[in-house]
């Protein structure tokens, strides 16, 4: 087995939000004790509805907001309680995509510059060195150096997260992370970047956290997923098992609500009651009691513990499972 | 919406005409017909800062005991003042002055304002309070009596106006450098350059810095109005240039006690710095529709 490159047990954060004028402040869970690895190579996806605190966990990890609970260890090194100072290195090793490709480029910088940026922060090279690195990048992801003396506006949304890509490529990182790097782009494209992710991983031997809130972006591209609800992970397991033998009830709702091709092979689709909770008060015992279809009474009170599935690397959380 | 921007950007690249922000940025001042003028004007102006000594029909500071107050005529176009010192020559002269001085105390000013703007606003916290609270001491005071305050403590001259107004311009420009920078760090290619690592110098001038530039640049040109005016009035007082330093504000001033007489020695430099504020602020008007739309309707 290959080595692991990422390492994440027992992440929590919680955002302090402002209450009323008399009311004690109160803190919001976004993420709840996630833990998962990810072995050199490989692709572990997050996946969840909206605001189930796939994004946090991602910044977490790319240290990008003040660390909470838990340990991050990234290439055999704890980071999650560093100083910026002391992450030079991780820097360099982790890379971020972010989902809007409009608003991820500076506006006003050209696309060589751009790209360039990386090594401007971390090396010593010479602009005409930076640059012929850059357009080599942009060969890769499939862009011209004739583009680079453009500004990022002037191309189409698959174009500008084509510039992100080579940006996030540039410093040869090890572990790439993908915050819903397809969802703002139109369907035709998607399939377009998804496959040149799949080729760069292979081709510069990456990592990918890759974060989705739809199960079919990432059915091709994932090695691992992670089904998140509420703050937590409530499945996870190779692809594989989560597409064909789900054993969470949300991971079996959110399955069904993916269109199928063949109708002979349509799955009933099961639609979720209520709205999700608040992150505030996630509700007690297992979080998704409230609109489990198949909640028990224990479901209210105690929460189910995450055990291993028949599959090496399947976990389930569900009081339903053995 | 977002399809048909991408349509739209990808017809500009198959036009291969290379876009370039300056050109844009001419292409739309060429519409604003008020705001050309006045930079045309402006410029003007410049020119005659710099070349005016070297074309004033009369040396400004030789007086001439035989042509003491005439009105406006053939020999003097602009009159002359108590002395017969020639109005025209002492405007041309004047013009650099003011030009000097407000130039230089609003670029002073904004700077000091920019850096504790940014300062204020990317960092927060403490330093945040620190400098938005000793702004607002200053904001207390009416912008005037503020650079009388100051120049009353370092004491007259012109140096000491540039001080003065330069001062008392900070707080402005980092209130609202201030705003921009808290709403630029909140972008998505600012997290982008964190996760890159890029120092805190490096996002804050950068990435944050060019942001705010649209909003400085109309601001700036809307304060050298208020410098000229400031500045003058200092001189006005008698605090700024001395009595017989052909200075706009000190022109005035002279004249005040010719005022029911020689109406003239008044109005020609209060016409120059009515003509000069108007103008400064008609081109920030018009930039500001150009540059930075969204604070239009503020
Ligand atoms: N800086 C913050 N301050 C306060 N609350 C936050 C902050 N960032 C995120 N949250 C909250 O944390 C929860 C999780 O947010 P997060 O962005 O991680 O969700 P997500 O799964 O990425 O959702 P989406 O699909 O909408 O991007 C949400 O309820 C969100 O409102
Ligand atoms: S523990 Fe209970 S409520 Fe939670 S998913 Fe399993 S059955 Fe549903
Ligand atoms: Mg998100």
């Amino acid at each position: 087995m290959s080595k692991t490159l990422l390492k994440v047990t027992g992440l929590k954060k919680s955002f302090s939000i402002p209450a009323g004028m008399f009311e004690k402040k109160k803190l919001l869970k976004a993420v709840h004790d996630v833990s998962f690895m990810i072995p050199e190579g490989k692709t572990f996806s997050l996946v969840g509805e909206s605001g189930c605190g796939k994004s946090t966990t991602g910044r977490l990890i790319s240290r990008l907001i003040e660390p909470g609970d838990g340990e991050i260890w990234l290439d055999g090194e704890e980071i999650s309680q560093k100083k910026e100072a002391q992450l030079k290195g991780m820097r360099k090793k982790v890379q971020m995509i972010f989902q809007d490709p409009y608003a991820s480029l500076n506006p006003r910088m050209k696309v060589r510059d751009i790209v360039a940026e990386p090594l401007t922060i971390h090396t010593n090279l010479s602009r005409a060195e930076r640059y012929k690195q850059v357009s080599e990048i942009l060969e890769v992801v499939g862009l011209s150096d004739y583009h680079a003396n453009r500004y990022a506006h002037e191309f189409s949304g698959g174009q500008r997260q084509r510039i992100g890509i080579a940006r996030a490529l540039i410093m040869k990182p090890k572990l790439i992370i993908a915050d819903e790097p397809v969802s703002a782009l139109d369907v035709s494209i998607q399939a377009q970047i998804l496959n040149l992710l799949k080729e760069l991983q292979a081709e510069f031997d990456l990592t990918y956290l890759f974060i989705s809130h739809d199960l079919s972006v990432v059915e091709h591209i994932s090695d691992h997923i992670g089904v998140m609800y509420l703050g937590t992970i409530v499945e996870s397991g190779p692809k594989e098992v989560i597409f064909s033998n789900p054993q969470h009830p949300y991971t079996k709702a959110l399955l069904s609500s993916i269109p199928i091709p063949d109708p002979k092979l349509r799955r009933e689709r099961i639609i979720l009651q209520g709205d999700l909770p608040s992150p505030v008060n996630p509700p007690a015992g297992c979080r998704f009691h409230t609109r489990c279809p198949v909640a028990m009474d224990i479901c209210k009170g105690t929460e189910p513990p995450v055990k291993p599935g028949e599959t090496a690397g399947h976990f389930v959380s569900c009081h339903l499972v053995e | 919406m977002e399809l048909s921007k991408a349509v739209n950007s990808s017809t500009t690249i198959k036009k291969e005409k290379k876009y370039s922000p300056l050109r844009e940025l001419l292409k739309n001042w060429k519409k604003q017909k008020n705001a050309l003028w006045a930079s045309l004007f402006i410029l003007l102006l410049i020119t005659v800062a710099i070349i005016g000594p070297f074309i004033a029909p009369y040396d400004p500071y030789k007086p001439d005991y035989n042509a003491m107050l005439q009105g406006p005529g053939i020999d003097h176009i602009a009159g002359t003042d108590e002395y017969g010192r020639d109005i025209f020559s002492r405007l041309l002269f004047g013009a650099r002055i003011s030009l000097t001085v407000s130039f230089l105390s609003v670029f002073l000013g904004a700077i000091g304002g920019t850096i504790l703007g940014l300062l204020s606003g990317y960092f927060g916290g403490w330093l945040d309070r620190l400098i938005m609270r000793s702004s607002d001491v200053m904001f207390a005071f009416p912008d005037i009596l503020l650079a009388i305050a100051i120049v009353a403590i370092l004491g007259p001259g012109l140096t000491n106006v540039v001080i003065a107004v330069s001062i008392f311009s900070i707080p402005s420009f980092a209130r609202l450098v201030r705003s921009s920078t808290l709403e630029a760090k909140e972008t998505v290619f600012v997290e982008a350059a964190k996760s890159m690592g890029a120092s805190h110098f490096r996002i804050m001038f950068q990435h944050i810095l060019p942001e705010t530039l649209g909003s400085l640049i109309v601001f700036i040109s809307m304060r050298i109005g208020t410098a000229i005016l400031a500045a003058s009035s200092l001189s006005f007082l008698g605090l700024g240039a001395s009595p017989e330093t052909p200075d706009w504000g000190a022109m005035l001033s002279l004249g005040r006690d010719y005022l029911g007489t020689s109406t003239h020695v008044v109005m020609m430099p209060g016409i120059a710095i009515f003509l000069t504020v108007l103008a400064f602020n008609i081109v920030g008007d018009g930039l500001r529709d150009v540059l930075d739309p969204k604070t239009k309707n503020e």
